[in-house]
């Protein structure tokens, strides 16, 4: 068995535009992605908007560039992961496919296995 | 009177196979009533594990019992893993140049080397993405294996894909002395095969193999005993492989039964028309224009666009065939495309406009890597330029 790692691409723009049915269908189709999978679930987490995060570069010259904001500036950004376990990437698939996304994607990242 | 409960399932075989032949030719009726409860397929479905006749009447029941795997015959095995090899080949979490790639590694055996010049691109950039292909595969595990019953009509689509350019990189090779690549378009043959045994009941399978068996059966035509190009208006339709078109023939016929014909089931009902057709003379270019229209519709390629042209020049006439053509000479994706050159050129040809037919095919040279290709575009080049050309 093997871990992947979900990543929940958004474009918050839109989703600031979002009406309320639809964020409240979102998290309807979150509750059910946890209850239909909850066998091969290892962690998820929402997380707050890009504007809140932090970056840190380390410098050549020693020390730390501090910028405000996700470290990549894109169109959409990470709203959320889940953790899954699956045999094969097929099975990963199957699952993420339940994972709503409607205003960006869902990025499937096969987890290094520690050895 | 108790029947012997063999000959019991004999009469009940015997009917099945009877109403799926009548079905294969008339249709399934509106209400099949009682005939397709769940029981009476699981019954079809044992019988045609044993029967090869029921096997080869079955193209309308559903694929279920087919894509099921494990119950392949012994002889089989090898097929089986090919399949597989397919499938995973042409997994969609691949890119789909990597795809093709692989197959030609990986289910034609091809060296490094020659899968570079099928591509046109350097041997360690080909290195680089079958490497990366297969560190992606082992990485995100991507399954060996056929894919379940639920994936296949999505996964089929890119399998169709790859195997398809495998035929049409070994009908007219993009580089080489050669213009056919045998080895390829046998690999291709093979395959479409296997996924027709597969898959009996997808159109767009049976199209697939109906275009390449239609394709190939000019194949001891399309070059001189000298090793030059013959252009389908010039090639002897008696050398046409007869066998090969009519298994064409009634694959496409049964393909395009069968709901709204796709992209494979209209480009095999092209091939058919040349196909059936006695001569170049008594070619039915309004009905080949309709099928382009219908396959610009299903299928939306600059390519196809261009082949259009060409139908519309033989249909309507070379000028109406340069109209046709006018609004493809911006497309981005024919740029270096010497079929386009070509098209033009010789539609400027045909139309007397000699000085720009001879800009056009010098054009088509310059894209033009194939030497068989190349010095069929070198001889019309000369032919313009010797005195007294129309």
């Amino acid at each position: 068995m093997a871990q992947y790692l979900m990543l929940i691409y958004e474009d918050e723009a839109r989703w600031a535009q979002a009406t309320p049915e639809t964020a409240e269908q979102v998290m309807k189709q979150h509750d059910e992605f946890v209850a239909a999978h909850k066998l091969i679930l290892r962690g998820g987490h929402a997380l707050q908007p890009a504007s809140t995060a932090t970056s840190l570069r380390q410098q050549q010259s020693g020390g730390f560039a501090v910028t405000d904001g996700a470290f990549v500036e894109t169109k959409e950004a990470v709203g959320g992961y889940y953790v899954v376990e699956a045999a094969d990437l097929d099975e990963a698939m199957a699952a993420a496919k339940d994972i709503p996304a409607p205003f960006g994607g869902v990025e499937i990242r096969p987890v290094r296995e520690s050895s | 009177m108790t029947r012997d409960l063999n000959t019991a399932e004999d009469c009940v075989q015997d009917a099945y196979a009877k109403a799926l032949t009548a079905w294969s030719t008339q249709g399934i009726p509106g209400k099949p009533g009682a005939w397709l409860t769940t029981v009476a397929r699981r019954r079809a479905f044992d019988l045609a594990d044993r029967s090869d006749v029921a096997r080869r009447a079955l193209p309308l029941l559903v694929t279920d019992h087919v894509a099921a795997g494990p119950e392949w015959a012994e002889g089989e095995e090898i097929e089986d893993d090919r399949l597989r090899l397919i499938f995973t080949c042409c997994h969609p979490a691949l890119a789909p140049e990597a795809q093709v790639a692989l197959a030609l590694r990986l289910l034609c055996g091809l060296g490094t080397p020659e899968v570079a010049r099928a591509f046109l691109v350097s041997e360690s950039t080909m290195a680089a993405r079958i490497t990366r292909a297969k560190k992606k595969i082992a990485a995100a595990r991507i399954p060996y294996r056929v894919p379940p019953l639920a994936e296949l009509p999505d996964r089929t689509e890119s399998v169709l894909a790859v195997v398809h350019l495998l035929f049409t990189t070994g009908h007219a090779a993009p580089a080489g002395a050669d213009l056919v690549r045998r080895d390829l378009v046998e690999r291709a043959l093979d395959l479409a095969r296997m996924l027709r045994s597969l898959l009996p009941g997808d159109p767009e399978v049976a199209s697939l193999l109906a275009l390449i068996l239609l394709t190939d059966a000019r194949r001891r035509t399309r070059v001189s005993d000298e090793g030059h190009l013959l252009l389908l208006a010039d090639q002897d339709r008696s050398q046409w492989d007869r066998s090969e078109i009519e298994e064409g023939l009634h694959l496409v016929a049964q393909a395009i039964r069968k709901g709204r014909p796709r992209r494979f089931a209209l480009m095999a009902a092209i091939t058919a028309v040349h196909a059936d057709s006695p001569s170049w003379d008594a070619t039915d270019w309004e009905e080949l224009v309709g099928l382009y229209d219908l396959l610009l519709d299903a299928w939306p390629s600059p390519v196809v666009a261009l082949n259009r042209a060409v139908a519309v020049g033989f249909a309507a006439g070379p000028a109406a065939g340069l109209a046709a053509l006018g609004p493809l000479e911006s497309e981005p994706q024919l740029t270096t495309y010497g079929y386009l050159a070509s098209a033009r050129a010789d539609l400027l040809r045909r139309l007397g406009r000699i000085p720009e037919a001879l800009v056009s095919y010098e054009e088509a040279l310059a894209f033009t890597e194939n030497d068989v290709e190349r010095s069929f575009l070198a001889q019309r080049i000369a032919d313009l330029k010797s005195p007294g050309a129309s």
